[in-house]
């Protein structure tokens, strides 16, 4: 036991949990609880503070129990509530007995950035195995010696990993290991160049196994077809194809978004005749099966798998593919020969019904037919269905039921004795651009309605602050009885708490390089002094130059310009800024493909800004909010229109936290009130957030944003311009109806530092 | 007195309404209402008052505004002659005499200072003052006065004050629904249907990616200007990438993405 004291009762207990006595894990402990407590579930922090209990008495000194505190937090992240805890501990174990202990945090260290690489768990255990492999293979190998030796490759390989993986997929990352192994395995020294990535063949290996079209890659490409073609943008997925040798994955999605494979080589089909072949490159490989998968979200409707043999289902699951198809590519009639070029054409008559069950071969035929009007078939029975699909087709969209009748009949109607033979054809019958269609069927039996409750003890209550000031109170639009209701909103505001200043001084030094590019920018703003202003007819005083050719001229009988005057502009930007921010508890989430949080992230970009803003000189405040109920909207000042940027504020500033929720039309209204007591001519405020207005004690999503909506045209009235950056990739969904045109959604948040003041500038330019 | 006629438009303009705004515009001249139309760039904002001008059988005055305007170029100046000086009406002050409908088009791009040279005009008073002539002018009965303004500039520089906001009716404009946005096009240049429909398709794709990297969707401007080089024999492929992919955007992800469209609509 230690004497360690926390206040919060439990806080105590995860730290007694933990046992531990180094130092430098009490330093951060608290932070790295927050961050747990953000992302882990009650459960989870217990397996969470086990490992790490575990992890701590290695024997190996902090840094193990520091990389996983660390990095656990952010896997999770990635990976959703279905980590990989215990494949990554029995691994930590067997690098533990075997002379590989010193691996243990290099491979710790390598988790948050692998598993942000791949979403997925599936994808961290081949990951896992992988090192485990390399580890087997290469450990105490040595010529004569018994297994004492550690591998060499192994911590070289973690150095790595977060870059191969930027490279290569799964399947490539496999394959490079393996070559290092097979050819390295009894030379420590050339083991050690290959897997840190320093001899020639290391990279020549890297080069040849970087083929195809990499998800990573592509990644905003296929996000833009999603929402630009189809109006139908989800979380991406990848997964490995390179793993199960007996049942390649095959895309799907469900309610944590669409899985595609992470990498596709270019299609070619020979075509023996013409002498060149088609391609279909990677990315449009990538975009058959996001089409596939929109066309059963946009026209499938689930069907009751138990009414079904396997046999129809199979029929069913053809037809219905064939019908979304054919759907998709009355949309887009380019998608043909996308699904064409990539479906197989098996030849008529290559399956003997004599022998072998050839049901799926009849139906890929009859899936090829159904899209490609140029096939080659001419069975009749199968023309006779073509027909017949085409005919509910052409009456409009049909649906999963009709088309599932008409699968059925086809069932009856080809019905083979032989069909329910074991040797099944599989030749040529596998369209690998499809779904598994799960999504088509419905199990009576089993119902296991998934619940999301949200655990009230999940979450870090704050201690309440000091409440220095008398509430103020706010209205709140009810959209339904399109009313106010008077003073419903009790909003307190504070002084933001203070930190450390140089923290800021630091996130500024760190973007230098950004900050002297905005200043060229900032410079061409920033109002002169003085500027004269020539030709005007009407003038403080007359302007020689022109005057004199004016009147030369006149003399000489042509038209003399009348603007002979000139005058002075003093600054032309009479402006004043508000920046409000959302301080609500998403903000602690990391940014994917970051080591950063929403939070740490804003706080560079709002640093950034202000040391802009203060440079063209205009009045601007910064504050922040966040609610807990309508009784209690918390409004933080972090800097004040009079106050300079300095170190005051900036340690405001450096303590900037983030809790609870986003009650943002009493914050609006807030802010306004202040802003608009500022003299100038434009008020502009800035509202900065990451997610839809949300409190507790409004169950009605609808509520809070259309009081939002409404406190932005109050502002409107009062003169004062409201712009929104959202963070929040789904705020198409709502945005538009808060702040009309005036928003920008950042896509990428771990460019917000540059965006925010570059819009700003765009703003007020 | 300026010639009336001159400004008149003669030939009937194609216009198809969106909803009942024609008839909500009558009533606004009826009863001599300042108007405002705000849309984004290229909806058919112009062409509108062009419409209705030719409707109610007036006079229309277009002035396209820019940075440099000043409240002469609006109202008018003096001009230097051999034997003196003469006065010249700008053309605010030629519609307010000749009661004419005065559009100001793309007013947030004149300078603050210009722009309340029209305050005068948009209330009860109804009247110009001249003050370097010394003349007040009393608008003619016939007289209305039209601005429009895009509220996508998403500049709050270029927005327009409250108190110049609140003298004018408005009218919301955006781009049209995609049948109506087929009509158009297949009107206007006289190419078919199908291929017309097909470019509003295009035209969708873009005003989806709004906000993630596009700032302004593709206009019906330019979608027409796509439609007119199809008609005169330009591979739609090709008059694709030229009139609707290349003016909006230099993000590599999203033009491959466009073009990608383009290759699967027409085949
Ligand atoms: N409702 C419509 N009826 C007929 N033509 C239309 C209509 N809407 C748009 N158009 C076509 O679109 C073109 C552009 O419209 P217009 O010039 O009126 O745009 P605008 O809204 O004034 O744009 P800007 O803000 O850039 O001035 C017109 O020339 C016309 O071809
Ligand atoms: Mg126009």
């Amino acid at each position: 036991m230690t004497k360690t004291e926390y206040q919060h009762p439990l806080m105590q207990a995860y730290w007694v949990q933990l046992d531990t006595r180094f130092a430098q894990v009490e330093e951060v402990f608290e932070d790295v609880m927050a961050e747990a407590l953000a992302v882990l579930s009650r459960e989870d922090i217990h397996h969470f503070l086990d490992a790490a209990r575990v992890i701590g008495k290695l024997g190996r000194g902090v840094e193990p129990m520091l990389a996983f505190l660390e990095e656990w937090p952010s896997v999770v992240k990635a990976l959703g509530e279905e980590a990989v805890l215990t494949d990554v501990m029995a691994f930590v174990m067997r690098m533990q007995k075997s002379p590989n202990g010193k691996a243990i945090t290099p491979f710790l260290q390598t988790l948050a950035p692998v598993a942000r690489k791949q979403h997925s768990r599936e994808q961290m255990r081949h990951y896992i195995e992988i090192a485990d492999d390399l580890m087997a293979r290469t450990t105490g190998s040595i010529h004569g010696h018994h297994t004492t030796f550690p591998s060499p490759g192994l911590p070289e390989f973690f150095q790595q990993a977060p870059f191969l993986f930027s490279q290569l997929s799964m399947g490539g990352v496999r394959n490079w290991v393996d070559y290092g192994v097979r050819n390295y395995r009894t030379h420590p020294e050339r083991q050690t160049d290959y897997f840190s990535l320093q001899s020639a063949d290391a990279r020549a290996v890297l080069q040849r196994e970087r083929h195809g079209t990499l998800f990573a890659d592509v990644e905003r490409k296929l996000d833009l077809y999603l929402r630009g073609l189809w109006r139908d943008p989800d979380q991406l997925v990848p997964y490995s194809t390179a793993f199960d040798e007996l049942r390649k994955p095959v895309p799907y999605y469900d309610r944590l978004g669409m899985r595609v494979p992470d990498v596709f080589d270019d299609f070619i089909l020979p075509l023996p005749l013409a002498g060149e072949g088609v391609k279909i490159s990677g990315l449009d490989r990538y975009r058959a099966v996001l089409a596939h998968m929109v066309g059963h979200r946009r026209w499938s409707r689930p069907m009751v798998a138990d009414n079904y043999s396997p046999f129809q289902r199979m029929a069913v699951e053809f037809f219905e593919d064939c019908r979304v198809e054919n759907l998709l590519i009355r949309e887009y009639p380019g998608l043909r020969r996308i699904f064409v070029a990539l479906h197989p054409k098996p030849v008529e008559g290559a399956c003997d019904p004599e022998t072998t069950s050839c049901l799926r071969h009849r139906l890929a035929m009859l899936s090829r037919a159904l899209i490609d009007p140029e096939h080659p078939y001419g069975d009749p029975q199968l023309l006779d269905f073509v027909r017949r699909f085409h005919d509910l087709l052409a009456k409009g969209e049909s649906s999963s039921r009709e088309i599932a009748d008409l699968a059925l009949h086809y069932v009856a109607r080809t019905r083979l004795q032989s069909d329910q033979f074991a040797k099944v054809w599989f030749d040529d019958t596998v369209i690998d651009y499809r779904d598994d269609n799960r999504h088509l069927w419905q199990y009576i039996e089993d119902s296991d309605d998934e619940e999301f409750f949200d655990d009230p003890d999940k979450k870090l209550k704050k201690e309440s602050e000091v409440q220095s000031l008398p509430p103020r109170h706010y209205p709140e639009w009810d959209y339904h009885s399109q009313t106010y209701r008077p003073d419903w909103v009790s909003l307190y505001e504070h002084l933001h708490p203070k930190g450390n200043p140089a923290d800021i001084d630091r996130l500024l030094q760190k973007h230098d390089a950004l900050a002297k590019r905005l200043k060229r920018i900032l410079d061409l703003l920033k109002p002169q002094d003085k500027v004269r202003i020539r030709y005007q007819e009407e003038g403080s005083e007359l302007d020689l130059d022109v005057a004199i050719r004016s009147l030369i001229d006149f003399k000489g009988g042509a038209n003399p310009d009348p603007r002979i005057n000139m005058s002075h502009k003093t600054s032309g930007r009479n402006l004043a800024v508000s920046l409000l921010l959302d301080l609500s508890e998403s903000l602690n989430e990391k940014v994917a493909g970051s080591e950063q949080t929403i939070l740490e992230l804003s706080q560079e970009a709002v640093s950034l800004l202000a040391w802009a803003i203060e440079r063209l000189g205009d009045p601007f405040a910064i504050g922040g909010f966040y609610s807990n109920t309508r009784h209690d909207v918390r409004f933080v000042h972090i800097k004040g229109y009079g106050e300079p940027f300095n170190d005051e504020v900036k340690s405001r500033m450096a303590a900037m936290q983030a809790g609870w929720s986003t009650r943002m039309g009493a914050a609006l209204r807030h802010a306004a009130h202040y802003l608009e007591a500022r003299p100038a001519d434009k008020k502009l405020l800035l509202v900065l957030t990451d997610g839809q207005p949300a409190d507790v004690d409004s169950p009605d999503e609808r509520l809070l944003i259309e009081d939002a909506r409404r406190a932005v045209k109050e502002l409107d009235q009062q003169g004062i311009f409201t712009y929104c950056i959202n963070l929040d990739p789904k705020a198409d969904e709502y945005v538009s109806d808060i702040f009309g045109h005036r928003y920008s959604v950042i896509d990428n948040i771990q460019r917000l530092p540059e965006r925010l003041p570059e819009l700003f500038m765009a703003l007020t330019k | 007195m300026t010639d009336k006629t001159q400004y008149k438009v003669h030939k009937e303009p194609y216009y198809q309404p969106q909803g009942n705004e024609v008839a909500l515009y009558e009533a606004a001249y009826r009863n001599r209402l300042p108007v405002m139309v705000k849309g984004p760039t290229g909806c058919g904002k112009s062409r509108f008052i062009e419409y209705m001008a030719w409707k109610l059988d007036k006079p229309l005055i277009t002035v396209a505004c820019n940075e440099d305007m000043t409240a002469s170029d609006l109202v008018g100046r003096y001009l230097l002659e051999a034997n003196g000086t003469r006065w010249l009406d700008g053309p605010l002050t030629t519609a307010a005499r000749i009661g004419a409908i005065c559009y100001l088009d793309e007013i947030v791009e004149a300078r603050q200072d210009t722009t309340v040279v029209i305050h005068p005009l948009t209330d009860h008073r109804r009247t110009l003052p001249l003050d370097k002539k010394g003349e007040l002018i009393e608008a003619h009965p016939d007289f209305q006065l039209v601005i429009s303004y895009n509220p996508g500039y998403q500049s709050l520089m270029k927005d327009l004050k409250q108190s110049t906001k609140q003298r004018f009716t408005g009218f919301d404009f955006d781009y049209p629904d995609a049948q109506l946005e087929t009509t158009i096009l297949a009107k206007e240049t006289g190419l078919d249907a199908a291929t017309a429909g097909k470019l509003v398709k295009i035209g969708q794709t873009a005003r989806n990616l709004k906000g993630h990297g596009l700032d302004e969707g593709i206009s019906t401007r330019l979608l027409v200007y796509a439609a007119t080089l199809i008609k005169d024999g330009v591979n739609p492929v090709e008059a694709c990438q030229m009139a609707l992919v290349r003016p909006i955007t230099d993000d590599a992800d999203i033009r491959e993405t466009l073009d990608h469209a383009i290759d699967v609509t027409f085949v």
